[in-house]
Formats: structure tokens, sequence, C-alpha cells
């Protein structure tokens, strides 16, 4: 298993440092698919200027990274491409561990055969180093490279069993973007299973662990957020960075949902609008929680897949992120209905957002509309894969158990 | 999604798919063609009007005069080009001052990748001239250009006389609202292009040009004028621009308007328009010029010099002045009058022309079809290529769907290895990347091995690797022997119709025609394709990238009734290579990339297919 996993990290670091050196990287930087405000590296280096100049790098609406964030790359500005690069393993290292833990907790390998599953955290380990979308969005020097590091790190942590750890990185995922703060219920409901104690709001063992947990969440936060504030002296970042991504100001076009309806309501109703675009994300997390209440795994997938659907200003790099993980449930390939033209969908758009950006921008022939139909679409798809998931799930479980209890009435 | 959720009738859908896979197969490809065809018959067209509200209402009357004086002047111009050898910059300098312009030059160098044999040159050297013409009483921010190439010899000595002309009629004008660029390039499409990136402060072709001193605002619309006569008989215009890409329909309407209004006659693609539609010969004839327009907007190359502007979001197009053998003749002064009445239209504009189509196929100048119309024809071949996709899926996929209530773990057909896939596409896009890059590097080591000029090397170089890769799969299979497994096949062939799908998609939304011609070429030859059949191999070679240019060629030389014999047309094939590669380098063409980067290795993997171990 090492050689294989040696031989593919040598092959994507020497995609990425090829593409990193190539007249490529000037252009994929510059590509709204890829990069968004929040985490683009130009704006990065802006407000890296900024503080060098000793005035707030909040100042003039440019820079919506976090303090921690610019602090990190005050020290390694040069090194920057290498510390993307290394985060890129240490994401692939958390998904290799993560995957060989997983099943010794999970129960449910009787279905899949000892070979396949031992291949299964390498074929993770593919998905995401080898994704053209990871790719893209290492060679941009986008952040969210770091972030999706963060939320691999927080679940490897969540898996392991160490509360303290997962509580930690999910706080520094949520102080990075606010989204993450839906996966706490899935975290929280991982450790009630692994800790045995039932997800009954009558008990007290159950009130007691969520507190404790929630505690060291928030006082990480608390932590955190504190830090942010002395290093840069001032509260300037949290209407910057968390007031943007709520209040989304910033209509470039990406490939999320929200500038094309923004750019044409009226002031009047941005408020509201606002809050029901922003509901989404966290919307489905309790009636998701109830009904995964067994497979908080699961569970964290669905979450991770939402925020990356749902949020202000997604790019493919969030999307590479719970694609990372379809691997992981190899065993309801099967049963995946669609999964042929969902992909050709996918394809096909991932293809056309770079035409029909050229044919709006650059040839005037074609305007908004054309690539917020392709959004959509590519938005729809990223949908249908996750309801598709998630249905064949629910049916693939049913069968487990009728099969289970068929074994059961038969002795 | 009840039809695909309901798994007794996703089962029937899926099974009617594959059993009339062929069938349907062949009617798509049948209908994409007749529709294709059917597009040039006038009932299915429309005719063409005017969209944009600024230009059409107002009643302009022309009233330029100075036909006559621009004649003479063209004399004198010819003189002063033969005395100095090339752009007699001082002369057009004070011409232009004298008529009250701001004048200004530009000198730019560039040295072409290998010398080029249709224009005779190698190390370019040139200088632009162009003189502003101010708006007497409007803000300065919008501009017009109107431009007139200088090239070497007799031809358009006229046009720059005219520019002239016009230039000194304007002036003394007040209507106007924007400023007026009058521009004289030299070595045509080079000195546009290094005016357009001088004037919009970029350089994406590495060319060396000294910054323009004087500016005049965004552009909203250019004419281009070629006119190499005294009297002419009919006024063609060309629309093709770079890369496949149309200025807007109302540059075409307005023209097609004022050409109606002072009686002269306008043809496009050189052919007049006919009446009879209804006769075989009517048909042929409008078929013929929209066939015409096709392979021009296919091959990318700028026809005229206005096609660099519309990559700037310029609306231009180039009149063309011919001189043939007909009775009625027109003079200087209607012409000038043609084109006072345009530049006064477009002077009236608000914004830039965006009302009428930017897609669109002209059968004649009062029909056209828009993209509504001709992209059915497209989507019908490309629906072929999905269909066997979706097809070769469900056999794949079909041993695991009959284990669907397996008890115990089903068993996973053998499946092949990923690197039996990826290994042919890795190489097929080598191989694509060297027949991008070999040619042009390896010039000098092929000029000292062997006596052919560097024109000849690259371009024979070019042809060496693309044959060099038919080759190919008999060296990958015995580097891989025992990889390959049945399935093996099925699974590339999938990868590879899905990559030509999208391939093909993306290239017709940016320039249709090309699109087209290879989908109707590849299509057929690419879903029909398996393993080891001797006639699907003479049919591929038929059918690739390289033949389907040569068949181009011989296409468009009996379209423009100059049938060429075989030796000529391999001589043809030779030069547009040659014009592909220089203008990709010169001017950012995409087709040569397209071609060598992406459509080449795409066959090529169908080819790995054909000989599969």
């Amino acid at each position: 298993m090492a050689a294989p996993l040696t031989l593919l990290l040598i092959v994507a670091v020497t995609i990425r440092a090829v593409l990193f050196r190539s007249s490529l990287a000037e252009l994929i930087s510059a590509r709204v698919e890829v990069v968004s405000p929040l985490n683009a590296w130009k704006r990065v280096v802006e407000g890296l200027a900024l503080l060098d100049l000793g005035v707030s790098p909040y100042s003039g609406d440019v820079f919506h990274e976090t303090p921690l964030m610019i602090y990190l790359f005050h020290f390694t500005v040069d090194y920057a491409e290498i510390v993307f690069i290394v985060s890129a393993y240490f994401f692939r290292k958390q998904k290799y561990a993560l995957e060989s833990d997983r099943y010794s907790a999970d129960c449910l390998e009787l279905l899949r055969s000892p070979k396949e599953m031992f291949y299964i955290p390498l074929k993770v380990a593919m998905f995401y180093l080898l994704n053209p979308f990871t790719i893209l969005s290492c060679v941009a020097k986008s952040t969210c490279g770091l972030n999706n590091a963060i939320i691999a790190l927080f679940i490897f942590c969540t898996l392991k069993g160490s509360a303290l750890l997962s509580g930690i990185l999910l706080a520094l995922a949520t102080y990075q973007s606010i989204y993450p703060l839906t996966l706490f219920a899935p975290a929280l409901l991982f450790f009630l299973q692994r800790l045995y104690i039932p997800v009954n709001l009558r008990r007290s063992s159950f009130w007691f662990f969520t507190l404790q947990y929630a505690f060291m969440y928030v006082g990480s936060l608390v932590v955190i957020t504190g830090l942010s504030f002395f290093l840069l002296g001032s509260w300037d970042f949290i209407p910057s960075v968390y007031g943007f991504i709520f209040s989304v100001p910033d209509l470039t076009p990406n490939i999320g949902l929200f500038w094309y309806f923004f750019a044409e309501m009226f002031e009047h109703f941005r408020l509201f609008f606002s809050c029901v675009f922003q509901i989404n994300v966290f919307f489905y997390t309790i009636p998701l929680s109830i009904k995964l209440k067994e497979h908080p795994v699961f569970l964290i997938f669905m979450q991770i897949a939402i925020i990356s659907i749902f949020k202000s200003y997604p790019t493919v790099g969030d999307v590479a992120l719970y694609m990372a993980f379809l691997p992981a449930w190899s065993h309801l390939y099967r049963f995946l209905r669609n999964i042929f033209l969902v992909s050709c969908v996918l394809l096909a758009c991932s293809a056309l957002f770079p035409v029909l950006w050229h044919l709006w921008i650059y040839a005037g022939s074609a305007n908004s509309n054309f690539y917020y139909a392709i959004t959509l679409l590519f938005n729809f798809g990223q949908v249908k894969v996750f309801t598709t998931t998630w249905l064949t799930n629910c049916e693939w479980k049913n069968r487990w158990r009728n099969k289970v209890s068929l074994f059961i009435n038969l002795y | 999604m009840g039809l695909l959720s309901d798994p007794n009738r996703r089962k029937a859908l899926t099974g009617l798919l594959t059993r009339l896979n062929t069938p349907i197969c062949i009617v798509c490809y049948l209908a994409g063609i007749v529709w294709f065809m059917g597009l040039a018959f006038e009932p299915f067209t429309l005719r063409t009007y005017m969209s944009e509200n600024a230009m059409g209402s107002t009643m302009v009357e022309e009233r330029f005069s100075s036909g006559e004086r621009a004649l003479s002047l063209a004399k004198e111009f010819d003189a002063h080009k033969r005395k100095a050898g090339g752009m007699p910059v001082e002369w057009l300098v004070k011409a232009m001052q004298s008529r009250g312009l701001e004048v200004f030059t530009q000198s730019f160098s560039r040295k072409l990748p290998f010398p080029d044999e249709n224009k005779e040159r190698y190390m370019v050297r040139g200088t632009n001239v162009y003189g502003i013409l101010r708006a007497p009483r409007a803000p300065r921010t919008e501009a017009l250009v109107i431009t007139a190439p200088c090239s070497p010899g007799n031809t358009n000595n006229q046009a720059v006389a005219l520019l002239l002309a016009l230039a000194q009629y304007f002036r003394n004008q007040i209507y106007w609202a924007k400023d007026i660029i009058f521009l004289v390039n030299e070595h045509d499409l080079i000195g546009t292009q290094a005016w357009l990136e001088g004037y919009h402060h970029t350089n994406i072709t590495g060319m060396e040009y000294s910054p323009l001193q004087g500016r005049a605002g965004s552009i909203q619309a250019a004419l281009s004028l070629e006119l190499s006569s005294d009297v002419i008989t009919s006024l063609d215009l060309v629309l093709e621009g770079l890369n496949g890409q149309l200025p807007n329909l109302d540059l075409a309407n307005l023209f097609y308007a004022f050409c109606q209004k002072l009686g002269v006659l306008c043809t496009i693609q050189g052919k007049l328009q006919r009446n009879d539609w209804d006769t075989a010969e009517g048909y042929t004839h409008a078929a013929q010029t929209m066939m015409l327009m096709v392979l021009k907007q296919a091959c990318g190359r700028s026809w005229g010099d206005h096609g660099l502007f519309l990559r700037y979001h310029i609306e231009a197009a180039s009149v063309r002045g011919i001189n043939s053998f007909r009775h009625y003749k027109t003079d200087a002064t209607t012409i000038g009058r043609l084109l006072e009445g345009m530049v006064r239209k477009l002077n009236n504009l608000l914004e830039r022309l965006h009302q009428s189509y930017f897609f669109y196929l002209l059968p004649s100048l009062s029909r056209f079809v828009s993209i509504g119309y001709y992209m059915p024809a497209f989507g019908l071949l490309a629906v072929i290529l999905l269909l066997r996709a979706l097809d070769l899926w469900v056999h794949l996929g079909a041993p695991a769907l009959a284990a669907v209530d397996g008890v115990t773990e089903a068993e996973q057909p053998s499946s092949p290895g990923v690197l039996t896939v990826l290994t042919p596409v890795v190489i097929s896009h080598l191989t694509g990347v060297a027949l991008y890059l070999l040619p042009v590097h390896l010039q000098e080591m092929a000029v000292e091995h062997f006596p052919v000029s560097e024109t000849e090397a690259v371009v024979l170089t070019a042809i060496a690797i693309y044959t060099a890769g038919l080759a190919l799969p008999h060296n990958t299979q015995r580097l891989l022997s025992g990889e390959g497994t049945e399935q093996g096949w099925k699974v590339l062939k999938l990868t590879a119709l899905l990559y030509l799908a999208v391939l093909l998609g993306c290239t017709a939304l940016i320039n249709f025609s090309l699109g087209f011609i290879l989908a109707v070429t590849l299509v057929p030859i690419t879903a029909s394709i398996t393993p080891h059949i001797a006639l699907y191999a003479v049919v591929m070679v038929l059918l690739s990238p390289a033949f389907t240019i040569l068949y181009c060629v011989f296409i468009y030389q009996e379209l423009i009734e100059a049938p060429v014999s075989v030796s000529e047309g391999w001589m043809l094939f030779l030069s547009v290579i040659s014009q592909g590669i220089l203008d990709h380098a010169l001017y950012g063409s995409l087709v040569y990339p397209l071609l060598a980067l992406f459509i080449y290795p795409c066959w090529l993997m169908f080819w790995n297919i054909l000989f599969w171990n």
C-alpha cells in the first residue's frame, strides 16, 4: 500500500510543480471558477502588502481572509507553492488514514470483499490528488486548499476519537469560513456513537457529553477569535470576513448560485434574499441528522456536499473535497442510477464554463444568462450526485436490514 | 424524474435504446446532414432586418462628391509608393495633416517563426499611419475606424485615396458625435494586429511595436476598404474574422441597405443573389454561398483586415471592390457615398451593436440562418456519440446489473486496470503535444539534414509526426503486452466518445463551422468503430483530420469555380497547413492548437481501439 501511495504522491507533486512553473499558472489564477474573492491568492498578496505598510489589511474591501491566514503567509510567502503542495499532501495523509480507520468502526463491511476495501484509501487519495479540480485549485494558490486540509484533519481527528482535537480543528474550520459550523452535529453524533451514549434527549449522559464537546468547540473558537484580535489589534476582520460571507456584496460570477440573483434584485429585498439563500446551507442539518444518526460519517459527506453547493462563493476546490469521498461508498455504486448521465452533465459543464465565459466576456456574443445556465446545470448535476448517493444509501440500508432480519429469522 | 427513477420504465427505455441504437444513429446522422443542407432552402431562411433602433430610422442624404479627386490622389499615392519602395510615410502624414487630422505613426516589427511563402516575408518591419478626426462638439469617448491597407504593387491605391478624400469631406461636417480614425496599415494583418495591440495595451502575440501617441476612445465599429480599380462592378462584403468570429449581423444589414439605396451591386462570397429559389440552380447557388461561408469560417483565419478587430469586441467588416465583366459600372463617388452613409449611421449608435445576431450563416445577403436553426444539425450529430456512449455503458454495466439481487458479494467482472485506458490517452496526448511543438522547433535541424526550405521543413515535419502517430498502437501494445482485456477497448471507446462529444460541443459553440465539419467526418467512423476490422482502418485514415482538410481544400476550390488538379491541390494543402501554423503564431488563431492538441489525440485514441490487442 505504501508503494502505490508514494507513486501517486510523486505523480501528483510532479504535475503541480510542472504547472506551477509553466505560463498556465497565471491563466489559472485568474479564472473565476477556481478562485473566489474569499480565497484568491492575489488578494492574499494585497493583504500582505497592506500589512507590511502598517495599514489594516481589511481596509479597502480587497482582502477577505482571516488574520491567522495572513500571518501564516507572512512567514511563508516565498514558499507559498510548497505550502500548498504540503497541505495537499497532509490532506491525502489524513484521508488515507481515515479511510483505513473508518471501517473498523463501521460494521457494514460484509457486503464488500476485503480486497476491495484495501484499495479504497488509495482510491480516495487518487480521487483527490489527481482530480483536475484540485490541481487547478492548487496551481492557482487558492486558500481553498488549506481550508480543505483543515476539514480533512478535523474528520481524521473525529474518527480517531479525540474530541478535543476535533473540537479545535472544527473551530479553526469554522473560523475560516462559517459554514463548517454545520459539521458540529455529525461530529457530535459520531462521538456519541463511539462512546455508546444513546441519542436520547432525556438522558443526562447525552447532555453531559454534548455540553462537553460544545464547550471545547466554542472555547477554541473564542480563543482563536481573540488571538486574531490581538494579532491585528482590531475587530475589523469580523465584518470583512464573516459579514462578507453573509451579505455577499461581491457579485463576480462564479460557479455558485448567488451572483446572478443578487445582481438583478432590488436593494429593498436584498436582506430577505440573503437570509433565504444562506438558510439553505444550515437548514438541512437537522433533518439529515435525525435520519442519519447511525451513519455520522455519511452525514459528514452530505453536509460537506451541501456546503459546497450552497455556499456564497464556491469554487471547484470545494467540489473536489466531497467528490474525493465518493469511493468510500463504492458499495453503493451498483445501485447508483443515472450516474452516467449525471457525470456526463458535470463533465460537459466543466468543459463549457471557460467556453461560455470566453464568449460572454471576450467575444461579446453571449451574455450572463449563458454562463448562469451552465452554473445552474452544474449545480443541478452536483445536487443529483448527492441525492442519488443519499437515496442509494437508504435503499442499500433497507436491503441490508432485510437481509439481516432474514438471517436472524432463519436462526 | 419519474422516467429515470422507476426501474421498470428505465429498463424498458434502456432496452429500447440498446436494441435500436444503430438505426437511431443512422437516422440521426442523415437527419443532421439533410437539415444542414436544407438550411440554404429559401423558405427555411429569414429575411434580414435592421435590429438596432438607432440605425434604422434616420434618412441620410449623402453628399460626397470628390470621387474624381480621389482617383487622381490614387495615382499620386502609387507614384510615392514606388519611390519609397514601401509605405510612403512622410507623404501620407503630410496628406492627412493637410486635411486637418491629428496624425500619428506607429512602427512595428515581427519575426515570423518561419518564412511565409505565400506573401514572401520573414522579417517584417513596417509603419502604420493613422489620423484622428476629432468630433467637433462631442466628448471624446467613442470612436469609429476606417482602414485601408497599403499593399505592395498596384493593389489598394484607390482605397487609400478614397480614405483621404473621405477624410477631407468628413472634416467639413459638424454632425460627428464620435471621433473617426483613418488608418493606413502596412503588411495587412500584421500591421492591424500591431495597431490594435498598441491601442488596447495588450501583447498577446509577441509583436514589437512602438506605443501609440494618440488615442481616441473606445472603438465602436470599424470598416476596412479594399479597392484596386477606378471603376467597379460590384462590392463584396467579407464578414469572417479570426477563429470564425462574425460581426453583428446589423453591420451586414447596414451594408445591404445602402447598396440597395445607391443601386450598387453587392455580393457575398463573390456570388450575386438569385431570385429563383424554387429551381434547382437557385437552391444550389444558395447552398454554394452558404458552404463557402462555412468553409471560410471553419479555417479560422481572418479573411479581411477587419477580422482582428472582432476579438476586441469591435464590430468590423471588409468591403472589397470587384471589377469584373459587367455592363453596369459604379464610380468612386458612389462608393464614397456608400461609405459616408454607413459611417453616418454608425455615428448614430448609442451603444455597441448587440441587438442583432452574432451567430448566423448567410446563404445570400438578404437571407440569414440564425443559430437556433443551424445548431440542431450539429446537435443531431452529437447525439449519436452520446447514444453510442450510453449503449457502451449499458453493456459494460450489464454483468453487474444481473447480480443486483445477489445474496453474497457480487462477482466483479474483470474490470480492466486503469492503466490500460490511461496509457493510450497519455500517449495520444503526448503525440499531440509533439505535433504542436516540434514542427516549428525542429525546423533548423530539418533544414540541415534535408534539402528543403524552412516552410517545407515545418509542414513536412508536421505531416511526418502525424503519420508516425499511426504506427503508435503497434508499439504501445508491444510495451504493455498482456494488459489488454476484452472490456478494455470498450472502456477506452466510452471515454473517447465522451471526450469527442465534449470537444466537438465546445468547438461548435465558438466556431460552428469547424465543429460541424469535424463532426460530419469524425462521428460516423468513431461511433461504429470496433477492433480488428481492416475496412475501418482504411476509412479511419480517409476520414482523419488531415484528409478532412484536404477534402475541404478541393471543395473550396470547386466552389470558387477554380478547380485544381490533384498535385495543385496537394500544394495548396501544404500551404494551408503552413498558413494555419503562422496564423496561430502571428494572430492567435486557435484552429491549429485545437487540431493538434485535442482533435488529433482523440482520433489517435480511436485508432488505438482499432488495433486493440
